[in-house]
């Protein structure tokens, strides 16, 4: 009997609690610095496109949701002539960064990308491209990896890079 | 021409108040549960969210109004209208203030008890003819639960009766102008609760309802503003037993300082916020622990209350 009084006195008590609700236009909540948000296409540190339409984000991503056409400079170089996001489909799983051997594909913790109409969520490139290195900002990709491309040589100062490890020494 | 006009004021005053309490607190309720889980509930539309009572309305006033082809249709259709009938009509006896209040009925109480038990017709008949399983399982515990409860309701308020000699709600109040029948009656003041409780099937007793095994109980198949009337015809019936409570055992419109009819609306109202709380607090009981319950425990009490009470009675001690 008691019991009932008691659990009764204990809810009332919660009327004073401080409440569990963020109100969220107003106040923002707490964004994980990893949090898989809205894709963005980054630059190199010297300004040009990480990407070099390589097919491989389009390739891991589960539910089709990218798609590109690679096209190259008159260097060498290769760069997407069109990157396409369906954000109504993409499910924001990041495989598409961990694909990605350039860094160039990113996921940000920005989430507010709603839309009243369904085809203003397919993002084309010039959306997604953004004027900065995103999360890695010394990172160049033909830096320190990848071929000489046209007149361009590979920079051997910031190569950077261990030896390949023989495999059979591992088992010693 | 007055004696013409008052009545009819009186009755559409009435008619409008309880209709607006009645959307009203869907608002109050929903605050009143946000704000004892430590959430705030409806607070967008308007200010505090009491807009929110109105989008409500528009919402299940142009939802699609459907009746299953495969239903019993006339009953299907008269059902919600019969709750909405009898908790209103039971309004009609229940003195508000001095002067203000519909029928003054000599049986006043026993046309409470008999209308409210007319309306668990609505829920059996509205769970018979949906002609669907969870709905009839709905209404057969619904009938269940009445035909237990409905005793030992009656049981409860017997001893109010005893002390007021009246079976009239306005000379019941009358009775307590000197001592509220809490303090004597305060057995049947916690018998009479949770009959109350019973009767409405709120939580902890809608097992009727009971939307985690049976859907939504004796209303599955219903939609639209018949779904609203039995939602309606809920809130009524808690306003209305919250309203027998504070006549029964509370004094009424009794008490000092304010008008009588700011005192009623604040004992209403306490009352009706500890509805909500029992919602808040309690988890549901089984089935067979309801009626085990009812019999075993309610019943007793409320007979050992009222030969108790009788004897003191008839050794003159009221």
């Amino acid at each position: 009997m008691f019991v009932f009084l008691k659990s009764m006195w204990t809810i009332l008590m919660h009327s004073f609690r401080k409440r569990e609700t963020i109100l969220y236009p107003e106040q923002k909540p707490y964004i994980p610095p990893r949090w898989r948000g809205r894709i963005i296409l980054s630059r190199d540190p010297d300004g040009q496109e990480r990407c070099v339409a390589c097919y491989l984000c389009a390739v891991a991503c589960p539910v089709d949701c990218i798609a590109l056409q690679a096209t190259h400079t008159p260097e060498g170089r290769r760069y997407p002539e069109f990157f396409r996001i369906n954000f109504s489909r993409c499910i924001f799983c990041g495989f598409c960064e961990e694909a990605c051997p350039t860094y160039a594909i990113q996921l940000t913790n920005d989430f507010e990308m709603s839309e009243y109409e369904r085809h203003n969520l397919v993002y084309e490139k010039k959306d997604l491209l953004i004027n900065g290195p995103g999360k890695y900002p010394d990172y160049n990709f033909y830096a320190v990896s990848g071929l000489a491309v046209g007149k361009k040589e590979k920079d051997e100062e910031s190569l950077n890079q261990k030896p390949p490890v023989d495999v059979d020494d591992l088992m010693l | 021409m007055e004696a013409v006009l008052k009545p009819i004021l009186i009755i559409v005053a009435v008619l409008v108040v309880l209709l607006a309490l009645a959307a009203g607190l869907i608002w109050v309720e929903r605050r009143l549960l946000g704000l004892w889980q430590d959430r705030y509930g409806p607070n967008r539309a308007g200010p505090f969210g009491l807009l929110q009572v109105l989008a409500d309305m528009i919402k299940i006033l142009t939802k699609e109004d459907w009746i299953p082809p495969f239903s019993d249709k006339w009953v299907f259709v008269i059902a919600p209208a019969i709750i909405m009938f009898t908790v209103l009509v039971s309004f009609a006896v229940v003195p508000f203030a001095p002067g203000i209040f519909i029928a003054d009925l000599n049986i006043g109480l026993l046309f409470i008890l008999g209308m409210s038990s007319l309306g668990v017709y609505s829920v059996a008949l509205g769970g018979w003819s949906s002609a669907g399983k969870y709905s009839l399982m709905g209404a057969v515990r619904a009938a269940a639960q009445m035909v237990s409860y409905e005793i030992y309701m009656g049981l409860s308020v017997m001893g109010v009766v005893m002390l007021a000699g009246s079976f009239n709600l306005r000379e019941i109040v009358d009775a307590q102008q000197n001592l509220w029948f809490i303090i004597p009656q305060f057995p049947g003041f916690v018998v009479f609760v949770i009959a109350g409780l019973a009767e409405t099937r709120r939580l902890p007793f809608d097992l009727p309802e009971a939307e985690n095994e049976l859907v939504a109980g004796f209303h599955t198949e219903y939609s639209g503003m018949k779904f609203g009337m039995f939602f309606v015809g809920e809130y009524l019936g808690i306003v209305l037993v919250s309203a027998l409570t504070a006549v029964l055992f509370l004094g009424g419109w009794h008490g000092p300082v304010l008008p009588p009819l700011i005192w009623f609306f604040l004992k209403t109202f306490v009352f009706i916020i500890l509805f909500i709380l029992f919602r808040a607090s309690f988890p549901r009981p089984r089935y067979d622990q309801l009626m085990s319950f009812g019999w075993k425990v309610m019943l007793p009490i409320s007979l050992l209350n009222l030969v108790v009470l009788g004897g003191i009675v008839l050794a003159g001690g009221f």
